[in-house]
């Protein structure tokens, strides 16, 4: 599951200020997240963040290769991998930042 | 159950782990939209702490929860006041403001074409749903005429509002419109509109399917990012069609990319020559 860290104090003032000071991404830049995937990540060419994905179908419908479709209660799933060109539409249209179809490094 | 690398530009720009999932309805534009913006700035590499993303209120203006700059959640129509306050203090920061139609052009009407007359160097990322999503589906100036609200039962009578004609008129000096299935447009304009000195507008048509797609049987998301496929026209398409295969659609493109004095450098020059050059 995602941690869903509660608000301390000081990361609520930071929120709140308007000028802020701290400006080092470097160090969150690969975090590693326990996600609900199914299958072996590893061999799918798209990521599905079920924790996120809220089953809108938009992926689905825009895939311009046909890779994913849906089951029966509207998730995606990954039904034909070698399709994947990793063109990212899905990415890009992906209103809750749920899908990844881009090429892994 | 299994460890999967976050993507970068989430760990990047969004308060990911504090903030989301986010509230919005499921297949709602305005998360495509905070992508397309995520994307555009990772491209520039603005830095977060340079950076100030404002709103108003209603669930476009939602956003600046999300995102990982200095931001602010104002007053419904007050954003482009409150942003202009920010830009008059720091002039150097990047400053973008998101709203809703409702937001700026009904509330806050005035307050964005002052703006823009003034030509003050905000980026104004205008998410055009046609409704007041927030309060349950009143209908904005953006309602197309005979559509259904739930203030006008009937059908809407009034005609309706160009945002970019308004803007332009106003004498904002870049203006662009795209639509939210057009993702890489919208990250693209979004790009040119932020690196652009002066005032500048992106007005995205998107779609709000749980209360104005509902209201007007529009179907569900898919259908309704199928409808702005299909009812837009890129502004080189546009020059060469005939006007009567143009009613009714939505005109897609940068309408205006111009140079005028920026509000803060002018007031920066009377300062100076106020203070008799010292
Ligand atoms: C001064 C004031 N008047 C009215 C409201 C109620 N209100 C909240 S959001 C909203 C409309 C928002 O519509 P829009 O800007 O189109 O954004 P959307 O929710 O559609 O994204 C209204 C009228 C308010 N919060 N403050
Ligand atoms: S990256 Fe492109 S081809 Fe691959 S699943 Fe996503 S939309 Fe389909
Ligand atoms: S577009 Fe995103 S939220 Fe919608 S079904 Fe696909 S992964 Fe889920
Ligand atoms: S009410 Fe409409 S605009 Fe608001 S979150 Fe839901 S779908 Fe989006």
């Amino acid at each position: 599951m995602h941690q869903y860290k509660k608000l301390n104090d000081v990361e609520k003032h930071k929120e709140g200020t308007i000028i802020r000071t701290d400006d080092s991404p470097v160090k969150m830049e690969v975090e590693y997240t326990d996600v609900k995937t199914e299958g072996d990540y590893k061999k799918s060419p798209v990521y599905i963040f079920h924790d996120w994905c809220v089953k809108c179908g938009i992926c689905v419908a825009f895939c311009p290769t046909g890779v994913l479709a849906r089951k029966p209660d509207g998730s995606p799933y990954v039904k034909n991998p070698e399709k994947c060109t990793h063109c990212e539409t899905c990415d890009r249209l992906c209103p809750n930042f749920a899908i990844t179809g881009a090429k892994k490094k | 159950m299994q460890k999967i690398p976050q993507k970068i530009i989430h760990t990047r720009y969004l308060r990911h782990r504090k903030k989301f999932p986010h509230v919005w309805c499921p297949g709602c534009s305005n998360g495509i939209v905070l992508g397309a913006i995520m994307r555009a700035v990772d491209e520039l590499k603005f830095k977060r702490s340079n950076t100030a993303m404002v709103s108003g209120i209603g669930c476009s203006s939602r956003m600046p929860v999300y995102v990982d700059f200095n931001t602010l959640h104002s007053l419904h129509g007050r954003a482009i006041a409150y942003a202009t306050g920010i830009k008059m203090f720091k002039p150097e920061m990047d400053v973008m403001v998101v709203t809703g139609d409702g937001d700026a052009t009904a509330i806050g009407g005035n307050h964005f074409i002052h703006a823009a007359r003034r030509n003050i160097d905000l980026t104004v990322i205008l998410i055009n749903n046609n409704i007041y999503g927030m309060t349950g589906g009143q209908y904005s100036p953006t309602t197309p005429t005979g559509d259904i609200a739930t203030t006008t039962p009937y059908g809407n009578i009034d005609p309706v509002f160009d945002i970019c004609e308004l803007a332009m008129g106003a004498g904002a000096t870049f203006v662009a419109r795209t639509t939210a299935y057009h993702a890489l447009e919208a990250q693209s304009f979004i790009k040119q509109a932020l690196e652009h000195k002066g005032f500048s507008l992106v007005e995205i048509i998107s779609a709000c399917p749980v209360i104005y797609g509902k209201l007007n049987k529009k179907g569900d998301a898919p259908a309704m990012m199928n409808a702005m496929k299909k009812n837009s026209i890129s502004l080189k398409a546009w020059e060469k069609l005939p006007e009567d295969k143009l009613k009714g659609k939505i005109k897609r493109g940068i309408l205006r990319n111009e140079d005028r004095p920026e509000y803060t450098d002018e007031y920066a020059k009377l300062v100076q020559k106020v203070q008799g050059g010292k």
